[in-house]
């Protein structure tokens, strides 16, 4: 079976009201999916949803063609960078890394750790306390954090929020990397953030 | 195209991997020991001034023993999981694990740290209370073992849904106070038996009720934290 | 319509009954009314005492039931049947310790003792308690109700162990109860029947006022479920 991932009929409310309903894409490999709408229109929601974090009020989320482990599954096969995605600051990047290893069951592999900060940019910083560091760096400790394990599905939330040239550079490229490999799914407002895309959600029109 | 590697972790190497990370932060940031700790001795020193020379009788040092463990317990286990929410780390560990490896790890957390403030709140107190004298020492220690146990299974499921709540200090012992009452009794029970010398076979009920709270709160909690821990 | 009258008049038939049945010392007539030893016309607290204790069971165990069920099906109504019950629960456990403290002052010569049944009417008073400061706590209605649930379910499961528990406590800590000795009531015909009846009216009470309070708090649901959906989120 081939990689999939899709989503029938989502529908959230919250506190009784809807935020949205009637979502559903089925987005197979090597395709990457686009979901846009205004502030406030849920697309945070929809990502965490996604992820497995939040559930939906009614309908489901599926990813096929990957053995996970039994259960919900989704832990294994995801990764996130979001806002709402904290890293825990009294660790280094280097320990947060590995927790994100260790935590799925994997051998600590300080090789792999040390080539994902190599990646985004961190090598230098990488025992400081993520407390000591910048908003951007922040952020690119999530996408080290996200890919530890090589999900084949990503998903990313306002994916350059806080970078500055060279970051966003090493995003772009991860994003196509991801692309050839496994799902690509982005939630933002920007449509500079995205140079392609196969599907679109929009939440503007989904209430 | 690369081919897709199924992680097949296992869920005690997650288990470990959350106790290591609670334990390793502990450390570093020391806010639960250190809070344990003056709460300990500063309880303590509060009853040798209320005491003063006379002691009291064994029943009522047995009371007042596990009563200072209570009251250190519910300023101490309640932070594994209220830490996680107030610094938005909660839905990294959704992200990362399942519900039952996170309670697990939590629970051997909680139980790594009542055990210690046990240890340590038993030395002082025969050290510096008049009048505690334990007879029976092999009642006193299961009673112990078992009792801290107890406590962090009760303390744990209690605290994960006093996390997900918005006054959180106050409201730990109110809803624990209940469900912990129970053990607490049966422990002071034996305590006392401990003191007065009874025989070990005696006290064969209390630890029947001590093992059998403790099975049914873990086996309970591990049913139920799925609905506190998700959305 | 016609339930509503019939309960009203039953129970106040209970009431006269309970309070003004002569109590002698043979009873002969068909509504005569033994005398206890020691509690002579304070038994008659019996009747209004054991129903409300009764019901705080009751209603505790219906306000777990509704819980699970609301963690299966996530239905909102589900949730407001809990809560109800648990708030009349609340009320009938208070009237119970306070009627029952008032029993033990006549049968054992003070308010409180600490024997078996008194306390567990107070724990389950204290969870109650517990029960309602955790509801007040939590903002977000789904989360409220799941976590009442889960609560309610872990203070059921532990609740049993004091059942084991307490005959081991009494066994060594407490002196004999001065007079009574048992606090068994021993009941003749006449009084059983007043007793059941009276069991039969307030657990009627309870039934009516729990679905009262359900109804409009079904209403309340409704009127929320409808603003909700129109507006857009």
């Amino acid at each position: 079976m081939d990689l999939a991932l899709a989503a029938k009929n989502l529908k959230k409310l919250f506190n009784w009201r809807v935020i949205f309903r009637d979502i559903s894409f089925d987005v197979p490999q090597g395709k990457t999916l686009l979901i846009t709408g205004r502030n406030g229109s849920g697309k945070s929601t929809l990502v965490k949803i996604i992820s497995g974090v939040l559930a939906p009020t009614s309908g489901s989320v599926s990813i096929s063609g990957v053995a996970a482990r039994k259960g919900d599954g989704r832990h294994d096969v995801l990764g996130l960078v979001s806002p709402y995605l904290q890293m825990y600051d009294e660790f280094s990047a280097s320990e947060n890394v590995q927790f994100a290893l260790a935590i799925r069951g994997l051998k600590p592999d300080g090789g792999r750790v040390d080539e994902l900060l190599n990646r985004v940019g961190l090598y230098e910083r990488r025992n400081d306390a993520v407390r000591t560091y910048s908003s951007g760096m922040k952020q690119r400790v999530k996408y080290a954090f996200a890919l530890a394990h090589r999900p084949p599905v990503l998903l990313l939330d306002e994916p350059m929020s806080n970078l500055d040239a060279e970051g966003i550079s090493i995003v772009r490229d991860i994003m196509s990397r991801q692309r050839n490999e496994g799902i690509l799914v982005v939630a933002t407002n920007d449509l500079t953030d995205i140079d392609h895309y196969d599907l679109r959600v929009d939440l503007n029109a989904a209430t | 195209m690369r081919q897709h590697e199924s992680v097949r972790g296992s869920w005690g190497s997650s288990v470990l991997a959350i106790l290591r990370k609670d334990w390793q932060s502990e450390l570093r940031t020391r806010y639960a020991i250190s809070a344990l700790l003056m709460f300990v001795i500063t309880t303590i020193s509060i009853i040798l001034f209320s005491l003063g020379s006379e002691g009291a009788p064994a029943e009522v040092l047995s009371g007042m023993l596990w009563v200072v463990i209570f009251f250190a317990a519910m300023s101490g286990l309640s932070r594994t999981f209220v830490m996680e929410e107030e610094r938005g780390t909660a839905m990294t560990l959704q992200l990362l694990a399942p519900p039952s490896a996170v309670y697990f790890g939590k629970l051997l957390f909680n139980l790594v740290l009542i055990a210690g403030v046990n240890l340590l709140t038993v030395a002082l107190y025969s050290l510096f209370i008049n009048g505690f004298i334990i007879k029976t020492a092999s009642i006193f220690i299961i009673t112990i073992t078992l009792g801290s146990i107890g406590f962090a299974a009760a303390a744990t499921i209690i605290a994960a849904i006093i996390a997900r709540a918005s006054t959180k200090g106050t409201l730990y012992p109110v809803l624990s106070f209940p469900i912990l009452l129970p053990l607490l009794l049966t422990v002071i029970n034996a305590t006392r038996l401990a003191a007065e010398g009874a025989f070990f076979e005696e006290a064969y009920g209390e630890f029947q009720i001590l093992i059998s709270y403790i099975v049914v709160v873990i086996a309970t909690s591990f049913i139920v934290f799925d609905f506190v821990w998700k959305d | 319509m016609g339930a509503r009258i019939l309960l009203g008049v039953w129970l106040t038939i209970v009431v006269i009954l309970g309070l003004s049945l002569p109590m002698v010392a043979q009873p002969q007539q068909w509504y005569d009314l033994p005398i206890i030893p020691g509690l002579e016309e304070k038994a008659r607290i019996i009747f209004f005492h054991v129903p409300t204790a009764w019901l705080s069971v009751v209603a505790f165990i219906s306000s777990m039931i509704y819980g699970i069920r609301y963690l299966r099906r996530r239905n909102p109504e589900d949730d407001i049947k809990s809560a109800s019950a648990a708030g009349l629960g609340f009320l009938f456990c208070f009237l119970a310790t306070v009627t029952g403290a008032i029993w033990a002052k006549f049968s054992w010569g003070t308010y409180w003792n600490w024997d078996p049944r008194q306390t567990s009417i107070f724990v389950l008073l204290l969870i109650y308690g517990a029960y309602f400061a955790l509801r007040s706590a939590v903002e977000v209605e789904e989360k409220k109700a799941a976590l009442s649930a889960v609560y309610a379910i872990i203070a059921a499961v532990t609740m049993p162990f004091f059942m084991f528990i307490m005959p081991r406590i009494l066994a060594s800590l407490h002196p004999e109860p001065i007079l009574n000795t048992q606090g068994k009531v021993h009941m003749n015909i006449t009084m059983l029947v007043v007793f059941l009846s009276s069991l039969a009216g307030f657990t009627g009470l309870y039934y009516w006022m729990w679905r009262l309070q359900v109804r409009m708090r079904l209403i309340e649901l409704s009127d929320a479920q409808k603003l909700g959906e129109h507006s857009r989120g």
